[in-house]
């Protein structure tokens, strides 16, 4: 199966509910609503022609500029039967971050759900200990989104405008 | 009982016994912590704390110009630099469409199979010393020394390489990097046979790890394993073959795997990969020279032209000419352009798939840079794999996954 053909697939099985599908780099990326998640890892789980059953990554991105869906967590999964790899994102708010938990389809997802929480404050409902896991239990912020700047905010020379990002936090 | 001390009747009244494994004891090697629930030798359950050494590398490298996150990479896998160093370059070089020169992937070839048997030499050997076994710890080191002077003579730096640039090196390999290299070829293979025939079939070792540790393919899938870990539970995964980086697939070499996944099986299928790098490194060579002898200005290939905006020009032309100096100071301060785009690649690392999820906004830093660390995915299977062994073999157990603090806490 080539990278269109499993895109095709999903969107026979997912009618109307896949959004920004494309191939680049080598690696098929689509968009699913966020209460569908379940629905669409286990489909391509138990699907004998794909075979996406090994997780390789899970992880966020905080867009602060995207109104009502500024957390994206992203899965990155493996068909080693294919040799293809999928990249799955859904949109969160960062109101209410909540996204079902992979951790009981994908043992390795235990972790890497607890890091995403940890850095980006994701809600994994349902997931058996979700705790922070690199930082210290008693942070009370999520330090990987954009509102807190990795240096002194009072130091001009460090500011985003010499990254090339016009002086705003994005 | 003292008035002062107060303990839950629970903790009172239960069998077991808690034990503290780390975070600093000299049997971890590392910073793992390790709450043990113990009835008598045996292990009832474990509780893994992470996060000691935990840097931020994520967070930092949104502040940094594309080319000061490669020396971030170092510090991941400090056992195996230079694969996290190139894993990051052929990231990038990826995004940006840059094909390397045939020579430049043979050089980093080379470069990324001897930091594959330093990471491999490290482990193995650290799983004699936890079983009682020191001598063979010691015959080995002296061959990781040597590969540190060949990374030193390639890049000057010997654990924390920062070695290459985007597009290749940063320099031309010297003659005396080639001479130790062979230097080393030809020195190794018997050190190598000397460690094995120490360890291999020894009965001490082979009691102490046989049946220790083990864990199924399925599982081991299940828990996102990869590297000689995965293998040795019976998946022939290698991202060096499944999805060929650095002309990989130009060589011919086997992947090793094991049945059962357990101590034993690791340190085979390690040792079996040390002997298939070796190989590697001796056809890297033989397409070197071939390359070199079709056409002798290949001896000057050591990045690829096309990414010269990406490349730092030679030291000597920065003090004598201006243009060198306008563009070393450009690059300095970060003034490199990235497209927008999104990528995910990944290398074979020492433990298995070293990762970079990247995604460039256009600025001169990524906009989110992820890195899939094998063995922080990997070692959360731990309790589940020592649970109801001794505690002697939950230490040999843990040597044998090849924990490496960095990455793990990235």
């Amino acid at each position: 199966m080539t990278h269109e053909q499993i895109i095709e697939t999903l969107e026979a099985a997912f009618a109307g509910q896949l959004s920004d599908c494309d191939t680049a780099h080598g690696i098929s990326s689509i968009t699913i609503p966020a209460a569908a998640n379940l629905k669409v890892l286990q489909y391509l789980y138990d699907s004998e022609d794909m075979q996406f059953r090994f997780l390789t990554d899970l992880t966020a991105v905080h867009y602060p500029n995207r109104t009502n869906e500024e957390l994206c967590v992203v899965y990155h999964l493996h068909s080693l039967h294919l040799n293809k790899r999928l990249r799955v994102k859904l949109y969160v708010p960062v109101a209410a971050p909540k996204v079902f938990t992979a951790s009981k389809l994908f043992s390795g997802a235990n972790w890497m759900e607890r890091e995403t929480f940890d850095f980006f404050g994701v809600d994994f409902v349902g997931h058996p200990n979700l705790k922070r896991i690199l930082n210290v239990d008693e942070m009370d912020y999520f330090p990987m989104r954009k509102e807190y700047p990795m240096e002194d905010p009072t130091r001009i020379d460090k500011d985003d405008e010499m990254f090339g990002r016009g002086g705003t936090i994005c | 009982m003292s008035a002062h001390i107060h303990l839950d009747e629970a903790s009172i009244q239960k069998q077991t016994t808690t034990l503290n494994l780390g975070p600093t004891h000299p049997a971890t090697h590392g910073v793992f912590q390790n709450i043990l629930e113990m009835d008598g030798e045996r292990i009832v359950s474990a509780v893994p704390t992470v996060g000691y050494i935990h840097r931020a590398f994520e967070k930092i490298a949104e502040r940094r110009p594309y080319y000061q996150i490669t020396p971030l990479t170092d510090r991941l896998n400090y056992c195996s630099s230079p694969i996290n160093n190139m894993g990051w370059h052929i990231t990038v070089e990826r995004l940006l469409g840059i094909k390397t020169p045939k020579r430049v992937d043979y050089l980093r070839v080379i470069i990324m199979e001897l930091s594959r048997i330093a990471d491999h030499l490290v482990c193995n050997s650290v799983i004699g010393v936890d079983t009682g076994a020191l001598t063979s710890f010691v015959y080995v080191f002296e061959f990781r020394e040597h590969i540190y002077e060949i990374f030193e003579a390639v890049c000057g730096s010997r654990l924390t390489t920062n070695i290459g640039r985007f597009g290749g090196f940063e320099r031309n390999f010297p003659q005396e990097a080639f001479d130790k290299i062979n230097t080393f070829l030809e020195a190794f293979p018997r050190g190598m046979k000397e460690f094995e025939s120490l360890l291999t079939r020894n009965r001490i070792f082979m009691e102490r790890t046989m049946g220790v540790g083990g864990i199924s393919a399925e599982r081991a899938l299940n828990y996102s394993f990869t590297g000689p870990n995965l293998r040795a539970a019976g998946v022939d995964y290698d991202v060096r073959v499944a999805q060929p980086y650095s002309s990989y697939e130009d060589f011919d070499f086997k992947i090793p795997v094991g049945t059962t996944g357990d101590v034993y099986d690791r340190f085979l299928v390690r040792n079996q990969e040390i002997w298939e790098s070796v190989s590697i490194i001796k056809q890297a060579l033989e397409k070197i020279a071939a390359l070199e002898a079709a056409d002798p200005s290949q001896k000057e290939v050591f990045y690829a032209p096309e990414a010269d905006k990406y490349h730092l020009p030679p030291k000597e032309d920065v003090y004598t000419k201006m243009e060198a100096l306008i563009f070393h100071f450009k690059m300095v301060m970060g003034e490199i352009e990235v497209l927008p785009g999104e990528i995910y690649s990944a290398v074979e690392g020492g433990n298995g798939e070293v990762g970079y999820y990247l995604i460039s906004d256009g600025g001169r830093t990524p906009y989110r840079l992820h890195f899939r660390r094998p063995c922080f995915i990997y070692y959360q299977a731990y309790p589940e794999i020592i649970q109801g062994s001794l505690l002697s073999d939950a230490v040999v157990t843990m040597s044998s996954l090849n924990l490496i603090a960095g990455e793990l806490d990235a």
